[in-house]
């Protein structure tokens, strides 16, 4: 699809626009080429270029405690997203499909607020929480927490995808006398699907990057490797932290690229 | 088109009243038995703990900084009023007012000349190219200006050799910049949206009618593009209300903000009720901000 003359506009005007553009690209972009460049660098400070090595990276995979936050940071993402996924998308299929019941409204606004609430807020609400009613705080209690806010993501996710979606199609295939559970396994569950996955795939990216919650509701030994390296921030700036940066870096674009991928899939198919 | 339509007109004459009732009784509760599990998780770890954030800010600080639930008071509502409190909550509003203006104004035209180029395919590219900040993990995004601002850093460097600036690093111009670069992408995805699925023949409608390129962008884009511009004002103001990572980072004592203090009170200053009313108060104005958006026609973030 090409855009209306109304959109162009005048060579100046264009002119300026482009060279914002790029500098906001610039702006971007350069702060995380510089993290990426220097894990590379021999020297022991940051910002100081000594040359290339690998050494960091070496030491990062040598650090018995990092490595353990990355093992509790695998296991919370991977728990808390396939919960969420499911909870997430009966949800959107509940207000999407539905349109009488019972607490639908207060549901509904319910379901957007953990997306809007600032951080802190939920971090010390749930910290609360889960000393009034006894959770030990572990790899539980983050687990119960990710999955708390992941659930509205993925819910808004797969419900953009159903607003998308004829509903035709489900009563053809109940026309055709597919029970319930048919039509949903072969109509309604494969044409969502690129929604479910695209969400599935925030929740685990939410899941691996926040800092806040997680180092408010961790307990001992449990903390994750954002909560990790937040605490070696605090402490001292290191290359074996740009090591660290680097690698959550090349995960996040790998989750970017493989949500465009099936959402991509999904507008052929759809 | 026109079978939908025929099918909505025959739904509305050819049907039974008793088994209508009845399919639409039906379908209410498979719409509340398809909810009910996370309906019943988000009560259980959203709604009860955000009630049990109002309800400890009126009970007495026990010993450890637990609240002791007795002695019901408001004093850590009247705290909110005291001088240093009032200095770190005005300094939290002001950056993130700020924040959201200047996100706004390099956004906009940023977003704009993503939304008009001519191919789809730039505009995809430009597009993904925004989306991997956006999704890179903040942390990280946050400590790349740790690192640019250190003070054997070039920046620092730059900058006392030219006598433009010091010492950035631990100072509000430094916690600015780091709510800057990390939630600009916010500001510009709505933005995207909002301006892409404008419909431009209205522009041009203008411009037909000797509106100049200014006249028409005012009378005509800006007020079309006014959801994107909301949600995205939004999706920057409510975090940067309640940074905490940010100023923590790029920030020293002088720098708090609302989120460090609130983290406080249940770490080195043991007063969780008032932490709880620090909550409690930033709760209310986002409430606030939402019901004001919600109000004002938008409907989706």
């Amino acid at each position: 699809m090409t855009l209306n003359q109304g959109a162009a506009a005048r060579p100046w005007v264009d002119r300026i626009l482009a060279i914002n553009g790029w500098l906001v690209f610039a702006f971007l972009y350069l702060p995380i080429l510089v993290v990426i460049v220097f894990s590379f660098s021999a020297s022991p400070n940051v910002g100081i270029w000594g040359g290339f090595s690998l050494h960091w990276y070496d030491r990062m995979f040598g650090n018995e405690q990092l490595m353990n936050a990355l093992r509790n940071s695998l296991w919370v993402a991977a728990w808390s997203t396939v919960i969420s996924t499911v909870l997430g998308t009966a949800a959107a299929l509940a207000i999407d499909r539905y349109r009488r019941w019972l607490g639908r409204g207060v549901f509904d606004a319910v379901l957007y607020l953990p997306v809007i609430i600032p951080d802190v807020t939920m971090a010390v609400m749930l910290l609360m929480w889960f000393t009034q009613v006894n959770i030990t705080l572990g790899r539980l209690s983050i687990i119960l927490a990710h999955i708390a806010f992941n659930i509205s993501f993925v819910a808004i996710v797969v419900r953009a995808r159903l607003a998308n979606m004829d509903p035709a199609m489900e009563e053809a295939a109940a026309d055709l006398y597919a029970s319930r559970w048919q039509a949903f396994r072969r109509i309604t569950l494969p044409l969502i699907m690129p929604g479910v996955l695209g969400g599935g795939l925030l929740a685990l990216t939410l899941s691996l990057d926040d800092v806040v919650i997680t180092s408010l509701v961790q307990g001992p030994g449990s903390a994750t490797l954002p909560v990790y390296v937040f605490g070696l921030i605090k402490r001292s700036v290191t290359p074996e932290i740009n090591a660290v940066s680097t690698l959550m870096l090349a995960a996040s674009i790998f989750l970017v690229l493989a949500s465009l991928a099936f959402q991509r899939r999904g507008e052929r198919s759809g | 088109m026109t079978i939908l339509d025929e099918r909505e007109g025959n739904r509305e004459t050819a049907v039974n009243p008793k088994l209508e009732r009845r399919a639409r009784r039906r379908d209410a509760w498979r719409g509340f038995f398809h909810a009910a599990p996370a309906y019943l998780y988000l009560t259980l770890f959203f709604t009860l703990p955000l009630i049990i954030v109002f309800v400890f800010s009126f009970a007495s600080r026990g010993r450890t900084g637990r609240p002791l639930l007795e002695g019901w008071n408001i004093d850590s509502w009247t705290r909110l009023f005291e001088p240093l409190v009032r200095t770190i909550a005005l300094r939290s509003f002001w950056l993130a007012v700020l924040n959201t203006a200047l996100c706004l104004l390099v956004g906009y035209p940023f977003a704009y000349w993503i939304a008009t180029r001519r191919k789809q395919a730039t505009r995809n590219i430009l597009l993904v190219a925004v989306l991997i900040p956006f999704w890179s993990n903040f942390l990280v995004r946050t400590y790349a200006w740790r690192m640019l601002l250190d003070s054997d850093g070039y920046i620092t460097q730059f900058g006392e050799m030219t006598g433009l600036w010091g010492r950035l690093l631990f100072t509000v111009p430094a916690v600015f910049l780091g709510l800057l670069y990390g939630y600009l992408p916010f500001m510009v995805l709505p933005l995207y949206a909002a301006i892409e699925r404008l419909d431009w023949s209205l522009v041009e409608a203008g411009r037909d009618l000797y509106a100049s390129g200014a006249a028409a962008f005012r009378r005509i884009t800006l007020p079309l593009s006014r959801p994107g511009i909301v949600a995205g004002s939004i999706l920057v103001f409510i975090p940067s209300l309640g940074a905490y990572v940010t100023p923590d980072i790029l920030g020293g004592a002088k720098t708090t903000l609302l989120g460090n203090y609130i983290v406080t009170q249940f770490g080195a200053a043991r007063n969780w009720p008032f932490g709880s009313s620090i909550s409690g108060a930033i709760l209310i104005v986002m409430l606030a901000v939402t019901v004001f958006y919600f109000r004002s026609g938008g409907r989706t973030l």
